[in-house]
């Protein structure tokens, strides 16, 4: 094989097996850095990737994942790139860049390594098989790393949101003596549905309340799933000897509910939250009067 | 049928009955209760009835059916059924398993229970549902 290679190529030690190959391929893409680099950003500012990304951040972004890669094919460890990844991940996630767009990326750069072993091995095709065949398997697996990482922050992020709305999700708001106000804002999933009813229970006993008003103005849909929820709230704060009124049907969830057939009639509900309030009042025997004004201006 | 010592109270305070469950019963001691309960509600003239079960952590089928069966036997004996003291786990519960409607009317506690039956008498409520 030797007497095959070019005098350009001479420099390369013809490997006798695969440990020796990836040292080499690793030397030559540190040797072509700078080149390789800018034809890789070239070809992402072709694709529309990173789009989201100025110039300056395109720079320091491509180099240090250019370092990164090169860094797993010499050690084999993708334990660092995993770190960078999650790490580019978290900054770049709000910015709105998706999925595709970091596994673009980096397929591209594979690609535009590959492409230069070609250049660089052409004269000898079973060499460059070698080369390949040291090359793909972990020019793969930090594809795998990237998409991985990438995916898995932006899973915890949306894991993190979700906790967030769950806790300022359902206060249970004593207004009166034995009158209890229960907002939903938010969808009303079964998990939630179990853990306001829960909350539900948990306050009338300790309250003592009678009445409670349930506030469904801030829940954007409700659904026959969401609507046997709540008809199951509904028995239960009975069995708790308190009676429910359900106020904030708007007239779209009111014609929904009423084409999907839900039997809302044992239900009480009224309008608005304020009608609710007074109704609750007359329930527990309350009357509100305005006193009158000493000075009328 | 079982034959020990009660595992439920039914005292008389005027022209009411107040049975309180002290521990879970089984089906036998169940009905048990449900004889002695209807049986004493035409012995004393019962006018109101209540059953206290804020000691139970479990309510199953068997013991919401008899209780919605004592109360409609109730009424038929001319008593008002009002049962007190389900606890939050329990209400939550027996909803989930379909058992939402106990046929009676439903009280937080022994104080809301009696006020319930007094306003009744008093005519300012209807009949239970």
């Amino acid at each position: 094989m030797n007497d095959q290679q070019t005098e350009e190529q001479q420099d390369t030690v013809v490997p006798i097996d695969g440990h020796q190959l990836l040292p080499q391929l690793v030397a030559h893409l540190r040797e072509h850095r700078a080149r390789l680099r800018d034809e890789w950003a070239s070809r992402i500012r072709d694709a529309h990737l990173l789009e989201a990304m100025t110039p300056q951040e395109m720079a320091a972004e491509t180099t240090s994942v250019y370092d990164n890669y090169v860094e797993v094919l010499e050690t084999g460890s993708v334990e660092a790139l995993q770190h960078y990844a999650r790490d580019l991940s978290e900054r770049i996630i709000p910015r709105g860049v998706e999925t595709h767009e970091v596994v673009g990326i980096v397929l591209l750069l594979r690609d535009v390594l590959a492409r230069s072993l070609f250049e660089k091995y052409q004269r000898d095709f079973p060499l460059l098989n070698q080369v390949l065949d040291a090359y793909e398997p972990a020019a793969n697996r930090i594809a795998n790393t990237v998409a991985v990482s990438f995916v898995e922050e932006r899973e915890r992020v949306i894991t993190q949101q979700q906790d967030a709305i769950r806790e300022l999700s359902t206060p249970v708001l004593p207004v009166r003596e034995r009158l209890l106000i229960l907002p939903i804002i938010g969808v009303l999933d079964s998990e939630r549905a179990r853990q306001l009813t829960e909350q539900l229970l948990r306050g009338i006993r300790t309250h003592r309340a009678k009445v409670v008003v349930i506030d469904i103005t801030g829940a954007p849909d409700v659904d026959e799933t969401v609507a046997n929820h709540l008809v199951q709230t509904v028995d239960a704060s009975r069995l708790m000897g308190a009676s429910v009124i359900i106020t904030g049907l708007s007239p779209t969830i009111a014609q929904t509910l009423v084409t999907i057939g839900v039997d809302l009639s044992k239900m009480n509900t009224i309008g608005d939250l304020q009608g609710g309030l007074e109704e609750a009042e007359r329930l527990l025997g309350y009357r509100v009067t305005r006193m009158e004004a000493d000075d009328a201006s | 049928m079982s034959t020990g010592p009660a595992l439920v109270s039914i005292l008389r305070q005027g022209d009411t009955l107040v049975a309180s469950i002290h521990t879970a019963l089984d089906d036998s001691e169940m009905i048990r209760f449900q004889n002695d309960l209807v049986h004493q509600i035409g012995e004393h003239r019962a006018r109101g009835v209540i059953i206290d079960v804020a000691a139970l952590d479990v309510l199953d089928s068997f013991g919401s059916r008899t209780l919605r069966t004592i109360a409609d036997m109730a009424r038929l004996r001319g008593a008002t059924t009002v049962i007190v003291g389900i606890q939050p786990d329990v209400a939550y519960a027996m909803v989930q398993l379909g058992m939402g409607r106990v046929g009676a009317h439903t009280a937080l506690d022994l104080e809301e229970g009696l006020a319930y039956l007094s306003s009744m008498r008093n005519g300012r409520h209807k009949a239970a549902p």
